[in-house]
């Protein structure tokens, strides 16, 4: 460690087919030396075969055989670069097909979100669709890049033109000024995406990968009250199995009793008061475990085991949280949803809801609202279909301690689960995340039934 | 005590025993796939790391070619001796002495690993199991989610992948069904050595600079063994090489090198020209999507 220390971003591109996605990630790639030569030839070789002079570099992202077919992008790839000071993590999302599931599935865990448009074409309907769901996955942070900016001859009056109507879309859909950047590039060239553009003087921003390497990597969910879902509990249940995890270090296990979890926000220290819930026991925090030592503080992100000074009955899918701001205990929420599956979903739904890591059933009531992701109105649906977005008033079978999404997204994102096949039908957001300002046609969130 | 940091290889750590938890929180019978490779040893160490001071909750299954380096078997022995783990093997020679597989014409048993690992699935009901398969690897697997439903016939449906949201896992199956789950799926080959660097993980010596006899065959370097040896104008010589990923014998190539220390590793890894699997892995090179052939059909 030391010196070598390097942190990580996770963040997520999205555009609409033919803004040059794939290029831009395949130049950002290439660009930073992450693509090695065996991949390289395999890309010159096919660029040869499509009877092309340069290689195409999109074709470095190119995934599965019927991808490749068909031309197009299915899933969400997941890409990996770095540089000396920051390791990236790039979730790829495709445009069209089935753009919100993909596109909710990469900004789910992204901190930052590089949104294309094309500079001959500026903020189309898809870039609206897609500032949509990421404000709604409340993204911490946006980058528009125009990209194209060699096919409208560098001109600055284009780019300022849409820098303008982008900035207007991202404060309605409540992104304050400071969290997006304007950046024009050319993937195919390679301008002002890892090398500044000689061509475009009037541009004083960093390029992309220089904006990528300063922003901060963690989102405001380090700085709000501390939660940690308990995953397991950690018992050593005799002496043969202390020997075996070398004892030694460890003491005597006898009472060992452990909360093992990821801490979702905020940072946990021992002595801390905390509360767990849904029982609502209130206790002190005596250690902070990892299996290289005791911490003097953990923060969100970090897998952690919790050791309480009390003896309180406590199992997979509690939450430990903050004594003085805990979170609420209900078993009747208000909902946003993203729909993802093809059945659609109808009020009286029976299905399962996942949240942290706790699974309960839960009953679908009112469908309140569905929201039109080109003209941002508000439509009474009677039922969601797929990619989908809607309010949904849900009861669980189960008390959960949520918070709203918009206040911490790791307790306040929940998953719907079809019981028969398992499979995620949808991604649930506690409360209503978008926030759209100056748009009369949005009302007003009501409390719950 | 120390402090926290946010460090990448602090974050990537985090991550995986995340993974490695809710699978022990939520399934019944995991099992860890573990052929004594960099990627499956550092699996193990996570786990280690996971569930301290307690033991890691499954055992391990070695889908076992019969194509080894001997320091591999040994060095997967001791581990398991010393960290008092259950290891299952499932020996592809039996599935060929009574038939149920037939060897290949070139002698390579790599693609014959999915029959003894899907039966192995079925008798000893296993549900989730976990792979050191990364997504950096190889385009097929830049698409693979951390947990991965599989049918009963173990095939994997990349259009029916379930999204994967925040770190919500759904591993939900039906019975017959199973989980592949790939905690380190984040990681790349350099972050592995760098973290083996970090946390002193040990591994078979063949990972290092080491002299062996070796034949040239499609632009790698093959060691004789079991499997076969130089054919035609192939020549054995004496040369100075390591291996960067360790698989069935007979198309693993190892790479000329130097590297006897992991600094040295690493700065190999770090200037290397070539991806781990394009240098060294002859089944990958069977077809373009010779990867996503061989997960559709249950390959790990």
């Amino acid at each position: 460690m030391g010196e070598n220390t390097r942190d990580l971003l996770r963040f997520a591109t999205a555009g609409s087919v033919d803004d040059g996605k794939s290029t831009l990630v395949g130049r950002l790639l290439y660009d930073t030396k992450s693509v090695l030569a065996d991949q390289i030839e395999a890309v010159q070789r096919a660029s040869v075969d499509k009877g092309l002079t340069t290689p195409d570099l999109s074709l470095l992202v190119d995934g599965l055989r019927a991808e490749r077919e068909q031309g197009i992008t299915i899933d969400v790839a997941y890409r990996y670069f770095g540089t000396p000071t920051r390791e990236f993590v790039l979730a790829d999302t495709p445009g069209h097909v089935q753009y919100t599931r993909n596109t909710v599935t990469g900004a789910s865990t992204a901190e930052l979100a590089v949104l294309l448009v094309d500079a001959r074409n500026g903020v189309v309907e898809q870039t609206r669709r897609h500032a949509a769901v990421l404000a709604l996955l409340r993204v911490p942070r946006l980058v528009l890049a125009i990209n194209k900016i060699d096919l409208v001859d560098y001109d600055q009056a284009v780019l300022e033109a849409i820098a303008k109507d982008f900035a207007g879309l991202a404060r309605s859909l409540g992104f304050a000024d400071d969290a997006v950047v304007t950046i024009p590039v050319s993937a195919l060239v390679g301008d002002n995406v890892v090398e500044r553009s000689p061509h475009t003087p009037w541009y004083e921003g960093p390029t992309l990968l220089g904006h990528l390497e300063s922003v901060p990597v963690t989102g405001p969910e380090a700085d709000a009250p501390f939660r940690l879902p308990v995953q397991y509990v950690i018992r050593p249940r005799t002496a043969a199995d202390a020997r075996s995890a070398d004892a030694s270090r460890w003491g005597d296990l006898h009472d060992y009793r452990g909360y093992a979890g990821q801490v979702a926000s905020g940072t946990v220290r021992p002595g801390d008061e905390v509360v767990v819930l849904p029982g609502g026991h209130r206790t002190t925090v005596a250690s902070v475990e990892t299996a290289d030592g005791p911490l003097a503080a953990a923060a969100a992100g970090r897998s952690v085991t919790i050791l309480l000074t009390d003896d309180i009955d406590l199992s997979r899918g509690d939450v430990i949280a903050a004594a003085d701001a805990p979170p609420r205990v209900t078993d009747e929420l208000d909902a946003t949803l993203c729909w993802l599956a093809e059945k659609p979903l109808r009020p009286g739904a029976r299905l399962l809801l996942k949240h942290g890591t706790r699974t309960t059933q839960v009953i679908v009531g009112d469908l309140r609202d569905r929201l039109d992701t080109d003209t941002f109105a508000l439509e009474q649906p009677a039922e969601l279909a797929i990619n989908d977005i809607g309010r949904v008033a849900l009861r669980t079978a189960d008390p959960l301690p949520v918070d709203d999404y918009a206040d911490i997204r790791a307790t306040g994102g929940f998953l719907l689960i079809d019981p028969p096949t398992g499979n995620t039908l949808a991604a649930g957001l506690v409360g209503d995340p978008l926030v759209l300002v100056d748009l009369p046609s949005r009302a007003p969130s009501t409390p719950g039934p | 005590m120390s402090i926290p940091t946010v460090d990448a290889l602090d974050a990537l750590e985090s991550e995986s025993i995340h993974v490695f938890r809710e699978v022990a929180g939520e399934f019944d019978r995991p099992v860890i796939l573990f052929s004594g490779g960099k990627d499956s040893t550092l699996l193990v160490h996570l786990a280690v790391k996971a569930f301290a001071p307690a033991p890691v909750p499954f055992p391990l299954l070695h889908v076992d070619t019969g194509h080894n380096y001997p320091e591999v078997i040994e060095f997967r022995d001791a581990l398991v001796a010393k960290l008092g783990l259950r290891l299952e093997v499932a020996h592809v020679q039996d599935w060929i002495d009574d038939g149920r597989l037939v060897e290949r014409a070139d002698g390579t048993r790599n693609p014959l690993q999915t029959v003894p690992l899907l039966d192995s699935i079925v008798e000893k009901k296993f549900d989730a199991v976990f792979g050191g398969g990364r997504r950096d690897e190889e385009r097929a697997r830049a698409k693979e989610r951390v947990m991965s439903l599989r049918d009963a016939f173990g095939r994997w449906d990349p259009r029916k992948q379930r999204p994967e949201l925040w770190n919500l896992y759904n591993g939900r199956h039906a019975p017959g069904e199973h989980v592949r789950v790939f905690p380190i799926s984040n990681w790349t080959e350099l972050d592995v050595w760098r973290y083996i660097q970090r946390e002193g993980i040990e591994l078979p010596s063949i990972y290092y600079a080491h002299q062996r006899e070796v034949f040239r065959r499609d632009g790698m370097w093959l060691a004789e063994g079991p499997w076969g040896g130089p054919r035609g104008d192939e020549t054995l010589e004496r040369r100075t090489v390591r291996y960067r990923t360790v698989g069935d014998g007979s198309c693993t190539g190892a790479v000329e090198s130097t590297a006897t220390t992991l600094d040295e590793v690493i700065a190999e890894v770090t200037a290397s020209r070539l991806t781990e699997r394009g240098a060294t892995r002859a089944d990958d090179r069977l077809s373009e999507a010779a990867m996503e052939d061989r997960k559709r059909e249950g390959y790990f």
